[in-house]
């Protein structure tokens, strides 16, 4: 991927990325800690050669699929998106990876599957985080089927053209660019079809504060502090804080999938 | 205890100006990191967790004023106001950070003091201090007589409100903000069982 395909749609959208620094030195990765610093730290423990990702539950061909053999399927292309924590900061990534669905069409998801879980690794001689229960591990998320086969939703393997690093969710991650940080869940082995919504940490830690959805909503508040604005990184010590938009700017795109839904209820 | 009796003689000699100095250093150093790219690509929410988290260890640090004397003969009593007055400079620095860097909007600000119970304890604890600040000075001190040690048992209630303050503030369960917590209300526990017992003494005597 060369990097005129990175500057053209990013001035079309007025999508300036952050730095390869920025992106990778301020990251929410609790399995290694819960300071923005230590998953830079840290995350070179993991060992992420060889990385299988088990995809099972309501699918046609369930099974144990190799990292490699997964991406010589798989057609990776250059997404800038931005990216909004529910901490009210936010980046703008410029991510190289291939769309969920054709992931999901590989193993085939049979008729009735309503959701996708999926669960990051957990290996605690790798993840010095993990001794501490801030949540429960595996870290677990889940996105319901038109949510995850939306063409926004991609599975990340790159930032800047090169492989996604440990502290960002290497080798591969979710990312759904509508939707606050925390649901683009890191380093996944595992994949389930489900008809039931599955469970998700954050949502099982607290769940008045992190609902299943956590759609991107300026209107509706975390509990603690307001979604209305948010502070971009890489603005220094008086960067003036930002209106965020409504699905994080990609309204058009995914508002369709929540027509008739109260989103102040399912937040 | 000789090392107590040695550390007790070189405090001694050591004048609290020194104290409000590097405390004063401190916040301006970090700013001055904050200006230059040292304090990492997010320098606001490094400003604003030092102020508080410092803010906190003073606290903690002047409520052990005290119990260190008593269980220990280490005696740091000269150095008590300038400890507390620190501590209301930090918690001071901690809110102009969130305030003026981070949330920027005043009526965001008005709002989430009535509408956040972690910021509304906060404030709380900030107003609690206000006081104490302004009558740490001995013309205070003579003009209030024994209305002062009433008013500065203030800081037992804003310490309990800080340590509550950083456990409500924190994502998931964390065990730094709880230690903090348990800190305090330890060191309250000891003073509450420390004059109570000089309570039974004196009625002994009495």
């Amino acid at each position: 991927v060369g990097l005129a395909s990175i500057a053209k749609p990013a001035l079309a959208e007025g999508l300036e990325p952050n730095s390869w620094e920025e992106i990778t030195s301020y990251n929410n990765f609790y399995e290694f800690g819960t300071g923005k610093g230590d998953p830079a730290e840290y995350a070179h423990l993991m060992k992420t050669d060889p990385w299988t990702i088990k995809i099972d539950g309501m699918v046609d061909r369930p099974g144990d699929y190799g990292f490699d053999q997964v991406m010589s399927e798989m057609t990776v292309e250059e997404r800038i998106y931005r990216f909004r924590c529910v901490e009210a900061w936010s980046m703008v990534i410029p991510w190289n990876g291939f769309e969920l669905a054709d992931l999901l069409n590989l193993a085939g998801v049979q008729e009735g599957a309503k959701y996708v879980g999926f669960e990051t690794l957990y290996r605690p001689e790798e993840m010095p985080g993990t001794q501490y229960p801030v949540l429960e591990w595996p870290y677990k998320e889940g996105l319901r089927l038109d949510e995850a086969m939306h063409p926004l939703t991609i599975m990340a393997t790159g930032i800047y053209g090169k492989p996604i690093p440990n502290q960002n969710g290497a080798p591969l991650r979710l990312v759904v660019p509508w939707k606050y940080g925390f649901k683009s869940i890191k380093s996944i082995v595992r994949i389930t079809l489900t008809d039931k919504e599955p469970p998700t940490s954050w949502n099982q830690a607290n769940g008045r504060e992190y609902g299943f959805y956590s759609n991107v909503n300026p209107e509706v508040s975390h509990p603690r502090w307001s979604q209305a604005s948010e502070r971009k990184i890489g603005g220094g010590l008086f960067a003036k804080r930002v209106p965020t938009l409504m699905f994080n700017g990609y309204e058009n795109e995914v508002a369709g999938l929540y027509e008739g839904m109260d989103l102040a209820k399912f937040y | 205890m000789p090392v107590v009796d040695h550390l007790n003689t070189t405090l001694r000699k050591l004048p609290s100006w020194v104290l409000y100095a590097v405390g004063a250093v401190y916040p301006a150093w970090l700013l001055y990191q904050g200006l230059i790219g040292g304090l990492g690509v997010d320098p606001v929410k490094v400003l604003e967790h030092e102020m508080g988290e410092r803010a906190l260890q003073l606290l903690i640090l002047g409520l052990a004023v005290t119990p260190l004397r008593r269980f220990t003969g280490l005696n740091l009593m000269k150095f008590r106001r300038a400890i507390g007055v620190l501590t209301f400079f930090y918690v001071l620095l901690h809110l102009l950070v969130w305030l003026v860097l981070d949330v920027q909007i005043l009526s965001q600000v008005w709002a989430d003091i009535l509408k956040r119970p972690y910021i509304t304890i906060g404030m709380v604890g900030f107003v609690i201090l206000l006081p104490l600040a302004l009558t740490s000075n001995n013309w205070s001190i003579r003009k209030l007589g024994p209305k002062w040690r009433t008013l500065h048992k203030g800081a037992y209630v804003a310490a309990v409100l800080g340590g509550v303050h950083y456990v409500m503030v924190a994502k998931g369960f964390q065990l730094e903000p709880l230690i903090y917590l348990a800190f305090i209300v330890g060191l309250l526990a000891v003073r509450a069982i420390g004059s109570g017992r000089s309570l039974l003494r004196k009625s002994v005597h009495g």
